[in-house]
């Protein structure tokens, strides 16, 4: 093949990628137009979902995916971030490896692992320990009783949540460990020559300085959670109903796709189930573009 | 002062002392997560699993043919998607480093890299189970290259980038075109990697479930033909983990052992030559 050719060749395929996210934008919302052009906007603000009388809304999935997500996001960034701390200033040189390979390879677990473990072990421990524990000490408390309401199912938001919180942890981690890495020696030293202690040097010169790449990564790690299916949609319970309680079962997006698509009869349910996957492509697409901007700018920085 | 200085030593005592626990806690779930699926998967495995086909409720069986569907899906995706993730990453470490097409191109995949896999689930029943009027192993074999694609994009711009310019120069100085030198030189210095992107690859996607629920669907019968529906191990453990059946959901504890050990091993092997390929 000539060099011309070759050149083509590469500068298609290239092309292509362009082409794929453009092929499943277009799709998606070609999919979306008869549940839209049926529900209108009102689509993405109703809580009813009713295949049977074929009245569809996107409220209780966009809730369930915000909450799930935002939860585990609570307990994944700074215990990622106390990781990647521990690796990068307390852990001595000869376990720093091995120890965030282990990290890493929670993530390598193929997420319906996580789905089928959360079903059948954490659940039913979380509803004889956590759950009856959480309940018994906010019960009486006037606004966190809501958030702790209703009986131990095991399965809920909850249970979804702690297990996302697990999958986040690994991005969260790798990547507040690299941008620790990169925060130049100098700065570390002199800040240990003035007489700070490691937590002080962490707290006003690593965090300060890697920030734009903490958040990089923290948005990465949003971003899987928003889109993650397999894992939710064992333990969420699959209902479409907003509650104020987090230990009741709910649903997100992924998993109402999941759960409801091939079981859809009728266009419209179809079509509305595609809606629901235009919505979480929109929301992950734009937390992942901050993310990749963050990232951007924080490797400008270092290199 | 020296309250201070204490208050300062206990403050970084604290802060030290929960990093600790955090990687404990991090590292706990790795142990009780690989724990369990030993506990649980371990006695079921035998030969019958890699000889029998799933079996209806209630009766004994293996893991043949989603095993098979899972081996023939994976192989294909890598196939389709492969020569496709190559070829454009060449084209943006080599022909177009410093393009605005590649620019927009890196930042594009790096979105399609985490994307969520239901959505391309989504986008290939619209584009061929859709027109096809019918779930087909094909249609597996496409939305898992869709997921190939961006990873192998990413490491083989990355592996090349690696490879020094001094090489290239080299090459050129003896007359060679530039397709021969990317083909001749560079693919050859950045071979180790960019295995290694395949073997990612093949990782992500062979636990991968959502994207085949609506596009391979599931088979109950041994079939090799990729115009009907396939089976697969990640979609006979969801639907054998929310049976009531007990046999199935051992069965389903047993094909996770055998997933996680699989995508653990190829992930390993991946670390392993990526560390050799930086050294040499």
């Amino acid at each position: 093949m000539g060099d011309d050719g070759f050149r083509l060749l590469t500068r298609l395929s290239a092309i292509t990628v362009l082409v794929l996210l453009g092929a499943i934008i277009l799709s998606l919302i070609s999919g979306a137009l008869p549940a839209f052009r049926e529900f209108g906007l009102g689509f993405l603000v109703e809580e009813r979902w009713n295949p049977v009388t074929e009245k569809f809304g996107a409220l209780a999935p966009i809730y369930g995916t915000l909450v799930t997500s935002f939860i585990a996001m609570l307990i994944a960034i700074p215990v990622g971030i106390l990781i990647a701390v521990f690796l990068t200033e307390l852990c001595p040189m000869w376990l720093r490896r091995p120890i965030g390979i282990a990290i890493e390879l929670l993530a390598g677990i193929p997420s319906i692992i996580y789905g089928i473990w959360g079903l059948f072990v954490f659940a039913p421990f979380l509803q004889q320990t956590l759950q009856p524990f959480l309940i018994n000490t906010f019960g009486e408390i006037p606004v966190l009783s809501s958030l702790f309401a209703g009986p131990p199912y095991g399965i809920g938001v909850l249970t979804a949540s702690l297990i996302l919180a697990i999958m986040v942890l690994p991005f969260v981690t790798s990547i507040s460990r690299d941008v620790f890495e990169a925060v130049p020696t100098v700065l570390k030293e002199a800040a240990y020559g003035i007489g700070c202690t490691t937590w002080e040097v962490v707290r006003y010169v690593v965090i300060p300085y890697a920030r734009v790449g903490v958040i990089g990564g923290v948005m990465l790690g949003l971003g899987r959670a928003l889109g993650e299916t397999m894992a939710v949609t064992f333990v969420i319970g699959n209902a479409h109903r907003i509650s104020a309680s987090i230990l009741a079962p709910g649903t997100t997006i992924s998993a109402t796709i999941a759960n409801e698509f091939t079981e859809a009869v009728g266009d419209l349910y179809t079509s509305a189930l595609i809606a629901l996957g235009l919505i979480l492509f929109a929301i992950t697409f734009i937390v992942l573009a901050i993310a990749r901007y963050m990232l951007l700018r924080i490797e400008r920085r270092v290199g | 002062m020296n309250r201070l200085y204490a208050a300062r030593r206990r403050r970084n005592q604290i802060a030290m002392i929960s990093s600790l626990l955090a990687t404990a806690f991090g590292l706990g779930w790795l142990v009780l997560v690989l724990g369990a699926l030993l506990w649980e998967g371990f006695s079921g495995l035998s030969v019958a699993v890699f000889t029998e086909m799933t079996p209806p409720p209630g009766s004994a069986g293996g893991l043949l043919n989603p095993i098979m569907g899972s081996l023939i899906l994976t192989a294909l995706a890598v196939l389709i998607g492969t020569p496709l993730g190559v070829l454009a990453g060449t084209y943006m470490a080599e022909y177009g480093r410093y393009d605005h097409l590649t620019f927009v191109v890196r930042f594009i995949n790096d979105i399609l890299l985490s994307a969520p896999s239901i959505v391309v689930g989504l986008f290939i029943y619209e584009v061929l189970v859709a027109p096809m009027g019918h779930f087909s192993g094909l249609a597996g074999a496409v939305a898992l290259a869709v997921i190939v694609i961006p990873v192998v994009v990413r490491t083989t711009e990355d592996m090349l980038l690696l490879v020094p310019n001094s090489l290239r120069e080299a090459a050129v100085a003896l007359g060679l075109t530039r397709a021969v030198v990317i083909r001749r030189v560079c693919y050859r210095a950045a071979r180790a990697g960019m295995l290694t992107g395949v073997l990612l690859a093949v990782a992500r996607i062979s636990g991968e479930t959502a994207p085949l629920l609506f596009t391979a669907l599931n088979n109950q019968f041994w079939s090799l033909d990729l115009n009907a529906p396939m089976a697969s191990l990640p979609v006979v453990i969801f639907q054998f983990a929310l049976s009531p059946y007990a046999d199935w959901q051992k069965l389903a504890w047993t094909g996770a052992l055998i997933i996680t050990f699989t995508v653990l091993a190829l992930s390993i092997i991946a670390r392993v030559m990526a560390a050799q390929g930086k050294q040499t």
